[in-house]
Parts: C-alpha cells; sequence; structure tokens
C-alpha cells in the first residue's frame, strides 16, 4: 500500500454491530501481518478492548487540555475575558462582581489569558481523558481513547488517539455513535466510511441520516446489513433506488450473537468468516480505489 | 422587581418562547413601574453555552425572576446561585403571564 488508507466503522444510533464489524476486520487484517491498527473513537463508551484481548499495553497517556484560573484579588472585573471567550465559557457580572471560568464548556482556546491586561489569569491541566495503545505481536495496535466521566466533549480525546494511529499503513476507525461532533471529527478523517445498519424501518431512518451527513461532507460510503432476515426490504430498496454499494450483509444468527456476547471473534471461530470478512475488505478496497479516481 | 419572560417575538401578543438559553427574545417586566421592555437574546444563535450567555445577559438587567419553558442545566445552577427565582409557563403570551404575576 502506498499511501495510508483510512477507513471508519460508524452506525447511527448504536447497538447496531459496529464494533462487531470493526473488532473481527481488524483481527483478520491483524493475523494476516498487515500494519493496521484500529483507533477505538467511542471515548464515552469504548468496548473494542472487550473482544482484542491479545494485545499487551504498550503506553497510556494523559490528554489534558488547559482551562483559565482567574485571580480574583488581581481582577479589577473589566469583562474582557468574558468578551473574548468564543464559547461563552466564562461567566462575566459588573454587578454583583462575578467572574467564573465554565470548565465543562470551555475549549482551552487561550483568548481570555490574552486578553487580561491586569495578569489575573493563569492556565491549569484539565485532564480530559486517556489515550491507550495496545500492541499485538506484528506491531499492529488497537488504540483506545476514553473520556474521563463528566467531560463536556469526547473530541479532544479522541483526535489525540487518531494523531497516535497515523504511522500506520492502515487505519480502521470505531467511529462514536450518533451524527454529533465526535462522529463529524472521526469520519473527517477517513477516506472511506463503512455504515452498519438493521434492515428494519428503525434501521433505515438512522441510515439516512448518517447518509445526509457524510452527503454533505464529500465522503464515500457503503452499507453493512446486519442481523439481515430480521426485517423487511425497506434498507435493500433504498441503497438500490440510490445506488448505495451494500458490502456486506449478516445473517440474524443466533450463534452470532451469543458469541459476540461471550466477547468471541467470528473470525477466530469459522474460516467462513474469515473469507467473508477478507471479501468485505476487497470490496472496501475496491470502492475507496473507483471513489479516489 | 424585575421578571424575565422568554418570548417568541416583540410585543405583549407573542407567545413566550419554550427554550430559556435560546429564546428569540427575552421581555422583562418591571412590576413597579408596570412597563414591558423587549431585548433581543444576544445567546440565541450561540452554539455552545447559550444557556450561561442568556442568564449573564438578564442577570445584567437587574431580574430576579425568570419565566421560560424549560432550563438547561447549567442555566439552573447559574440561576439558582444568583438567586433568581425560576418559574416554568407553557404555550401563554406575555400579556397573559403578566396578568398572573
Ligand atoms: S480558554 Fe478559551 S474557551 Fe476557555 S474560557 Fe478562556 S477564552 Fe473561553
Ligand atoms: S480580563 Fe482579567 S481583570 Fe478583566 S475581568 Fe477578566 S480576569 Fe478580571
Amino acid at each position: 500500500m502506498t499511501k495510508p488508507m483510512k477507513i471508519a466503522i460508524a452506525s447511527g444510533k448504536g447497538g447496531t454491530g459496529k464494533t462487531f464489524i470493526s473488532t473481527n476486520l481488524y483481527n483478520l487484517l491483524q493475523k494476516k501481518g498487515l500494519n493496521v491498527a484500529l483507533v477505538d473513537c467511542d471515548a464515552e463508551e469504548p468496548n473494542a478492548r472487550l473482544f482484542l484481548t491479545e494485545g499487551i499495553l504498550k503506553s497510556s497517556r494523559e490528554v489534558n487540555q488547559k482551562v483559565p484560573v482567574i485571580d480574583e484579588s488581581k481582577c479589577t472585573y473589566c469583562g474582557k475575558c468574558a468578551e473574548y471567550c468564543n464559547y461563552n465559557a466564562i461567566f462575566f457580572l459588573k454587578e454583583p462582581k462575578i467572574v467564573n471560568v465554565l470548565e465543562e464548556i470551555c475549549h482551552g482556546c487561550g483568548a481570555c489569558s490574552v486578553a487580561c491586561s491586569y495578569g489575573a489569569i493563569t492556565e491549569k491541566d484539565d485532564l480530559l481523558g486517556h489515550v491507550s495503545n495496545f500492541e499485538f505481536s506484528n506491531k499492529s495496535a488497537l488504540i483506545e481513547s476514553r473520556t474521563r466521566v463528566g467531560v463536556y466533549s469526547s473530541v479532544n480525546v479522541l483526535k489525540a488517539a487518531i494523531k497516535e494511529a497515523s504511522g500506520f499503513d492502515l487505519v480502521l476507525f470505531d467511529a462514536p455513535p450518533g451524527i454529533g461532533c465526535p462522529f463529524i471529527q472521526t469520519v473527517a478523517q477517513a477516506d472511506y466510511v463503512v455504515l452498519v445498519t438493521e434492515p428494519t424501518p428503525y434501521g433505515l431512518s438512522d441510515l439516512k441520516q448518517s447518509i445526509e451527513t457524510l452527503k454533505g461532507m464529500d465522503k464515500p460510503y457503503g452499507v453493512i446489513v446486519n442481523r439481515a432476515g430480521l426485517g423487511n426490504d425497506v434498507v435493500y430498496d433504498y441503497l438500490k433506488k440510490e445506488n448505495i454499494p451494500l458490502l456486506m450483509s449478516i445473517p440474524f444468527d443466533k450463534n452470532i450473537a451469543v458469541s459476540y456476547s461471550k466477547g468471541e471473534l467470528l473470525t477466530d471461530q469459522d474460516s467462513k468468516w474469515k473469507e467473508k470478512f477478507s471479501e468485505l475488505f476487497n470490496k472496501v478496497k475496491e470502492e475507496y480505489g473507483n471513489s479516489n479516481n | 422587581m424585575k421578571i424575565a419572560i422568554t418570548s417568541e417575538g416583540n410585543s405583549l401578543d407573542s407567545k413566550m418562547d419554550s427554550r430559556f438559553g435560546r429564546c428569540a427574545y427575552f421581555a422583562i417586566y418591571d412590576t413597579n413601574t408596570k412597563t414591558t421592555d423587549f431585548f433581543e437574546n444576544p445567546a440565541k444563535d450561540s452554539p455552545e453555552g447559550a444557556g450561561p450567555k442568556a442568564v449573564e445577559f438578564i442577570a445584567s438587567k437587574g431580574v430576579k425572576k425568570v419565566v421560560a419553558g424549560e432550563f438547561g442545566g447549567k442555566a439552573k445552577a447559574l440561576l439558582e446561585k444568583l438567586n433568581i427565582e425560576m418559574q416554568q409557563e407553557k404555550d401563554k403570551t406575555i400579556s397573559e403571564i403578566i396578568k398572573q404575576l
């Protein structure tokens, strides 16, 4: 592979099996000897590690942000810091005199410290979360982002995790659920997006939302239907009509569900599934190639 | 005492706005002078922190009580801290609310 290829695996609201896909795909490619990283970008609830237990923790580091601390003995209550803050993260009142940093919405941009001409603002480190790197035998890695409980936005932590994966030939992102900032920040870094959905009306409406977002970002994508056979044809009809590639379809199978709930990897147990995930990867590569021509 | 009411428009016939932080206008009623002034909410287009910003605005106007459809967590905490009373209402016009104050 010449330039690194980045694939995001995403699903609207979650619970449709994106981690099932991402962990099995990673497992297969890693065991084939590819230099691959899986980044668990679901920083609020990372769970890929539960399935990928073979990796050894190589490093874990803190992700911090600078937040302002205001020394009220030096403060003249001029209000300039609040004026400079683009995120409404400084609560300021002249009467009664109040100046208060709202740490949960502070973005750590530093504008307020520049604004203050009275030396009343210093900065302290605020822990946002951790990035952990689990190494596998052939130097492939699972890189996990995990935000500290109560942190307002997971974006900085997942970005730090994605950055850590920059040296690999192939990078897979297990994208955060939803279509908010964390999702957008993740897929923005990907070359191709794999959307996982269920063949139900609910799955379809979720899928449409994700697709709308991706269209706005001009990202190529394809769809995996999980638990096929469960619902009806609405998703398939939609894919056909919109000319969206169906990358794989996974039948609804109690054995798959049971082995997943035990934290087992299908690609370790069944050669048929190894084959299927290989095909999936080839298909993604092909689609990716087409979209980059 | 000054009372702020979230409003969809800038007249007494306007309906109250169900949102606090991102309401279009604040109607500020003064119980002493019995007059109402309308102000555009400076926080209404804030992508983040609209609640705190709106609290800042009404507090700077000397408001002691605020009427809205609902209050977000951050706004609530700040209003409590500033001892500004909160009242929840639904679907009424500004003049209807003023009448019952
Ligand atoms: S660091 Fe930036 S976001 Fe945080 S309070 Fe200061 S100006 Fe606002
Ligand atoms: S800019 Fe400095 S002096 Fe002015 S209100 Fe902010 S902290 Fe106080």
